[in-house]
Formats: C-alpha cells, sequence, structure tokens
C-alpha cells in the first residue's frame, strides 16, 4: 500500500484477508438462499449457529496456539466463563430492556468477563512454556468447569445472594428467584441466537484477529513465537504482548459462549460442552486447518462439523476420525522425514511452482522455527 | 480416627498416582516430552484385566500378566508410530498435540470396542479388610495391595536405573542424548524401553486404580493421568523419587480435601496445587533447575 495515488491496489496481505472475508459473505449468501428455497433440513438448520460458535472458536485458538506459539488446552474453559456471564446478564435484565440491546450488552460482557479471565490466567500461566503452559491451561479449564458446577446465585427483593453450597443456603426470600443452580446450570436463556447474528459475530473476530496479526503489535506477538530471545534482546515486551493474544483470543471464545448459551434453553457445564474433550475438538480444528492459518480455522471448522452429520453412519466414528486427523496431520506436516519427502515431491512434479507460498504459507512456516531458537 | 482412615486411603491413593507419575516422569526425563496418553495405557491395562477376568473367568494373576503385556507393547507401539518421526521436529508443539490425538484414539477405539457404559471391575485382591482399634479403623485388602505393591515398583524401578547397565543408559540418554550415542548407547532402544517400562507400571497401575474404584469407563484413565502428571510435576519432572513423593502427596492432599473441603471442589484442589507449585517452585520439590542459554 503505502502510494496514495494507487487507491485500489492492496497488499498481498490485504488480498489475502478480502478472500477470508468474501468466502464467510458468500457462505452466508448461500446458506439463506438454500433456507429461502427450503433445501436445508431442519437438522442443518440446527447447525448452522454451532457452526458459527466452532468458526469463532477455532479462529481464536488459532490466534493462542498459531500466532502466539503456545498451546492453549483450556480453551472451553473461557467459552464456558462468558456463556454463563452472558446467560446471566440476560436472565437478570430479562424484560427489562429491549431484546436486541440485551443481547448486545451480553456478548459485551461475556467478552469482557472472559477476557478478563484470560488475563488473570495469562499472568502466571505465560509464565511458563510448551508442555506446562498446556497442562496448566488444562487445569484453569478444569477449575473453571468444576467452579461453575458448585455456585449458586439467587435473586430477591433484597438483592442478589451468593452460595458455593447448594440453593437453600442461598436464603432466599418469598419472591426470590434462583438465577445460577450449581450443576442444574441456568435454565430460561431467551433464545436470540440467529445464524445471521453468528456470521456478524464471525466476521467481527476475523476483522479484530486480521487486523491484529498484521498490524506492529501482532508482528511482535510473532517474533515472540519465533524467538522468544531474540524479541526479548530488541526490546518486545514479552508478557505484554504475550497477555494481549491471549486475552484478545479468550474473550472471542467468551462471546462464542454467548452465543452458545443464547442457543440453548437451559446451560449446563458438563463435561461433553465446557471440557476437556471441548478444548481438544477446537485443537483438531486449528491443526487441520493449518497452525497459524486463519482462514483454514474455518474450512476446517465448518468441513468437520458438516462431515460427520452429512455422513449418518459415520457419526458413531465421529471422535475415532478426528483423533486419526490429529495424528496424521501432525506426523505429515511436522515429521523432518516428511517435510523432506514433500520437498522432494515438490521439486520432481511442481519445480514451476516457486512462487505459489501466499501469506498464509509464510504465518504457518513460522512456527517451524520455534524450537531452533531455544536450543 | 477417621482423619487416619482418610490419611490411609490418600497414602493408596497416592501410591497409584506415583507409579503413574514414574511412566510420566521416565519418559518425560527421556524423552522430553509429555506422553497425554499414559493415562489412557492405564484404561487399556483395565479393559485387559476386566475382559480376562470377568469375560473369560480365568484367574486375575493371568489377566495382570497379560494386561501389563498388552499394556508394553502397546507404549512401543504408540512410540514407534506416533513420537518417534517427530523426535526431530522443529516444534515442540508437533509431539504434544500427537499426543492428545494418541489419547483420543485410544479412547475412543475403547468406547467403540466396549460402549460407553460403566463396567463393574471385579476386584483382583481377595485380602479381608484389616481392622485396627477394635474396629474402628478398617483398612481394605485392596488399599493394602496397593500401598505394598507401590513400595515395591518404588524400590525395584530405584534398583533398576541405579544398579544396572540399562538404567544406567537411561540416566545417560535423559542427560544427554548426543553424547550418549557417542558412548556407544542405543539411544532409541532405550527410549523404547523407557516407554515399555512407563507403560507396564502404567497397567499395574490401571488393575490397582480400577480395584480401588471399580467403575471402568473408556475415559477412566484421563483424570487419574492428567492428576499423576501433576504428582509429577510437583515432585519435579524427570525425577524418580521425586515422581513418588509428589504421587504420594497430592492422593493425600486430594482425599483430604474430598473429606474436609469439597467433595465436588477435589479436582479443583488438585489442579490448584499444580498451579501453586509451578509459580512457587516450578521445578517442584526435587527438581533440578536449568539455565536457559542462548
Amino acid at each position: 500500500m503505502g502510494k496514495m495515488n494507487s487507491k485500489l491496489k492492496f497488499s498481498k496481505t490485504t488480498k489475502s484477508n478480502m478472500i477470508t472475508y468474501l468466502i464467510v459473505a458468500v457462505a452466508f449468501v448461500a446458506v439463506k438462499i438454500l433456507l429461502a428455497g427450503g433445501h436445508m433440513s431442519s437438522l442443518m438448520e440446527g447447525l448452522l449457529v454451532p457452526l458459527c460458535i466452532y468458526v469463532m472458536l477455532a479462529v481464536s485458538l488459532n490466534l493462542t496456539v498459531g500466532i502466539l506459539g503456545e498451546l492453549s488446552l483450556g480453551h472451553a474453559g473461557f467459552m464456558c466463563v462468558g456463556a454463563f456471564a452472558g446467560a446471566f446478564f440476560s436472565k437478570c435484565m430479562k424484560g427489562a430492556m429491549p431484546d436486541g440491546l440485551r443481547f448486545l450488552i451480553a456478548m459485551v460482557i461475556g467478552a469482557a468477563v472472559a477476557g478478563a479471565f484470560g488475563i488473570l490466567i495469562g499472568i502466571p500461566v505465560l509464565r511458563l512454556k510448551g508442555d506446562y503452559l498446556a497442562i496448566v491451561t488444562l487445569a484453569f479449564g478444569e477449575i473453571i468447569k468444576n467452579l461453575v458446577n458448585v455456585l449458586y446465585i439467587g435473586r430477591d427483593g433484597e438483592g442478589f445472594h451468593f452460595s458455593m453450597k447448594d440453593s437453600i443456603s442461598l436464603h432466599l426470600g418469598e419472591d426470590g428467584e434462583v438465577l445460577i443452580n450449581g450443576a442444574q446450570g441456568i435454565t430460561g436463556t431467551p433464545h436470540d441466537a440467529s445464524f445471521t447474528v453468528g456470521i456478524i459475530l464471525i466476521l467481527i473476530s476475523l476483522f479484530v484477529i486480521l487486523n491484529l496479526i498484521n498490524s506492529r503489535d501482532g508482528r511482535a506477538i510473532m517474533s515472540i513465537r519465533d524467538n522468544r530471545i531474540a524479541a526479548e534482546s530488541v526490546g518486545i515486551n514479552i508478557t505484554k504482548y504475550k497477555l494481549m493474544a491471549f486475552s484478545i483470543s479468550a474473550a472471542i471464545a467468551g462471546v462464542a459462549g454467548v452465543l452458545y448459551a443464547h442457543n440453548l434453553s437451559t446451560l449446563t457445564a458438563l463435561p461433553k460442552n465446557f471440557g476437556y474433550n471441548m478444548s481438544i475438538m477446537i485443537l483438531v480444528y486449528v491443526v487441520l486447518g493449518g497452525i497459524g492459518n486463519i482462514r483454514g480455522s474455518i474450512i476446517s471448522a465448518v468441513i468437520l462439523t458438516l462431515l460427520p452429520e452429512l455422513l449418518r453412519g459415520l457419526s458413531d466414528y465421529r471422535m475415532l476420525i478426528y483423533a486419526v486427523i490429529l495424528i496424521v496431520m501432525m506426523l505429515f506436516n511436522w515429521s523432518p522425514k516428511a517435510i523432506d519427502w514433500k520437498e522432494r515431491v515438490r521439486e520432481k512434479y511442481f519445480s514451476g511452482w516457486k512462487g505459489r507460498k501466499g501469506a498464509a504459507g509464510q504465518v504457518s512456516e513460522g512456527v517451524l522455527s520455534k524450537g531452533k531458537g531455544g536450543k | 480416627m477417621s482423619f487416619i482412615s482418610y490419611l490411609i486411603n490418600g497414602i493408596s491413593l497416592g501410591s497409584v498416582y506415583a507409579i503413574i507419575a514414574l511412566g510420566y516422569t521416565m519418559v518425560y526425563g527421556i524423552a522430553k516430552m509429555l506422553n497425554f496418553a499414559h493415562g489412557d495405557v492405564i484404561m487399556v491395562g483395565g479393559f485387559a484385566v476386566f475382559t480376562i477376568v470377568s469375560t473369560y473367568g480365568l484367574p486375575p494373576a493371568l489377566g495382570i500378566l497379560v494386561a501389563v503385556v498388552i499394556c508394553t507393547v502397546l507404549g512401543i507401539v504408540i512410540e514407534r508410530v506416533a513420537y518417534k518421526p517427530l523426535r526431530n521436529a522443529a516444534s515442540p508443539l508437533a509431539v504434544l498435540i500427537t499426543a492428545i490425538g494418541v489419547s483420543y484414539l485410544l479412547q475412543n477405539v475403547a468406547l467403540l470396542i466396549f460402549g460407553a457404559n460403566t463396567k463393574s471391575f471385579t476386584s483382583v485382591v481377595s485380602i479381608p479388610p484389616l481392622k485396627l482399634a477394635e474396629g474402628k479403623l478398617m483398612i481394605s485388602g485392596e488399599t493394602i495391595v496397593t500401598i505394598i505393591s507401590g513400595i515395591i515398583v518404588m524400590i525395584c524401578l530405584t534398583l533398576f536405573v541405579n544398579k544396572t547397565k540399562a538404567g544406567q543408559a537411561m540416566l545417560a540418554v535423559s542427560e544427554d542424548k548426543g553424547a550418549a550415542q557417542l558412548m556407544g548407547i542405543n539411544v532409541n532402544g532405550t527410549i523404547a524401553l523407557t516407554f515399555a517400562i512407563g507403560s507396564a507400571l502404567a497397567a499395574v497401575a490401571g488393575v490397582l486404580l480400577c480395584s480401588s474404584y471399580p467403575s471402568l469407563t473408556p475415559y477412566t484413565g484421563a483424570m487419574p493421568g492428567i492428576k499423576a502428571f501433576v504428582a509429577a510435576v510437583f515432585g519435579g519432572i524427570g525425577s524418580i523419587p521425586g515422581a513418588m513423593i509428589g504421587g504420594i502427596l497430592l492422593g493425600i492432599i486430594e482425599i483430604l480435601g474430598k473429606a474436609y473441603i469439597s467433595s465436588q471442589m477435589a479436582d479443583a484442589i488438585v489442579f490448584a496445587v499444580l498451579i501453586v507449585v509451578l509459580l512457587v517452585k516450578p521445578t517442584g520439590i526435587l527438581g533440578k533447575n536449568i539455565q536457559e542459554k542462548v
């Protein structure tokens, strides 16, 4: 870019980002046309909002894993925090303000609370590296799920009551109402989520993440990933940038959680939705799409959500397929022998394709050099 | 009296954690990787014994033997197929993510074979409970066997590592892979041996765990596996005595936390221990402090 007179000339990254936005927009229009024509089964219709949620989760986890270069296994925990914060607000304010405004504020609250948790957890966790960081994020995810399951909040004429034991020890008045009922969670969250809202949220998340990656801050974050010591020695504030990436990633997961909460009438924290398995599932999306490749995450989240549903016979094997994908993709992409082999194949058959590496390729390759710097 | 009984239960659970943590810590020390699938090898051991004892009605001793053999082979195969190709990968995340994949694969294969229903595991221990202090304090046979097995495993492993050639080779490889290779040590073989021993220990831990807590599902191994990792970190990862101490302390903390704080929060308490340890002394109780070189 740079030059003022050539307005229509975009840089390579801008073009790449435009394509990403365009893919989402085209998908939205295509789905809307299908819906209007009645070509979509009710099962598929029900999948649209979860699809948006998974895309947001995958894209936000990719910010931590691909751009920051740290493995987080507690992403579902942030989603859980966002979901409960948003649903709690919606339940409190039901009827007190217009639906649209309430949903909007719920999302902002979900993002803020999840982001705050991201900072809170990030401060101790980001001092660690690699395996330790992965296991501690996992631990935090489990702690959050555990805490939510013993949290009781009620409201009566006198105000809010908290308890960590059971709903009776809230000592509510006669007009009291239990808002968060421990393991039973929150019931009666308004059903505000829709596919359109989901797509808008995806576009906003993409806008935030893609702009972050291509900014000065984003380059600082990637330099930490590529070589922490070198980055530190040129004066990059490691803690600040790590926290920045981590909390933005958490906040987007929080918004995805709010969307999740407003898509179901009952919100409970189970191992299935907010547990370790969920975090792994998101990681599978990121790995299949390419670590560090944002567009890849979107595509793989869509494919992996739709595929088992389209091939009904495979739904029993869904998780097994995920596991195999995870192992095979990692072996194929990261094993030194496989990399050599791919290089040889490329030279032999595609030697004319030298300029075929886009901006996305550069990002994912940056992760590769991570280990070299430390040795 | 109840405190002593909780304490004994804690030591029993801690012994299981210690045996699992030994597998973690040995593999971590030698391959510098977190073997996420270790917990699921425990589950495989449990199902092997379950199939042989409950389904075919064969004696428990045979079941344990078969479980150990199956898990040992499984450990070696996992290392060969999934971890070895990535040993020299540029990013340390690569092998970690693959290990998560293996863990997931084992769980889901077990899910397809055995179904999601909880199987009730018949205890392999037939020792009557020990009554102390006029029947006020009862120690179950499982608890006694678990604690004794834990002690035997720890003694054998310490002797093996310090007194045998293979054990010394392990120490050498964990210290410096390159130098060990120059000294004529078969590095690949030693790493495979470590995985084999770790997995055999996981099988033993699986049998003990399922005898004390007799419900078996494809996810049985995941949580104890992660907690044992916490124990390994607590004791200082890479250190064998550290894993023992860490395991037993963690077992006691968990049982006492369950009894006196909140039973629902037991997992959260264990994980909080991990976070505190990592913040205060990241190298654990017996870990070595490694300086980072540029």
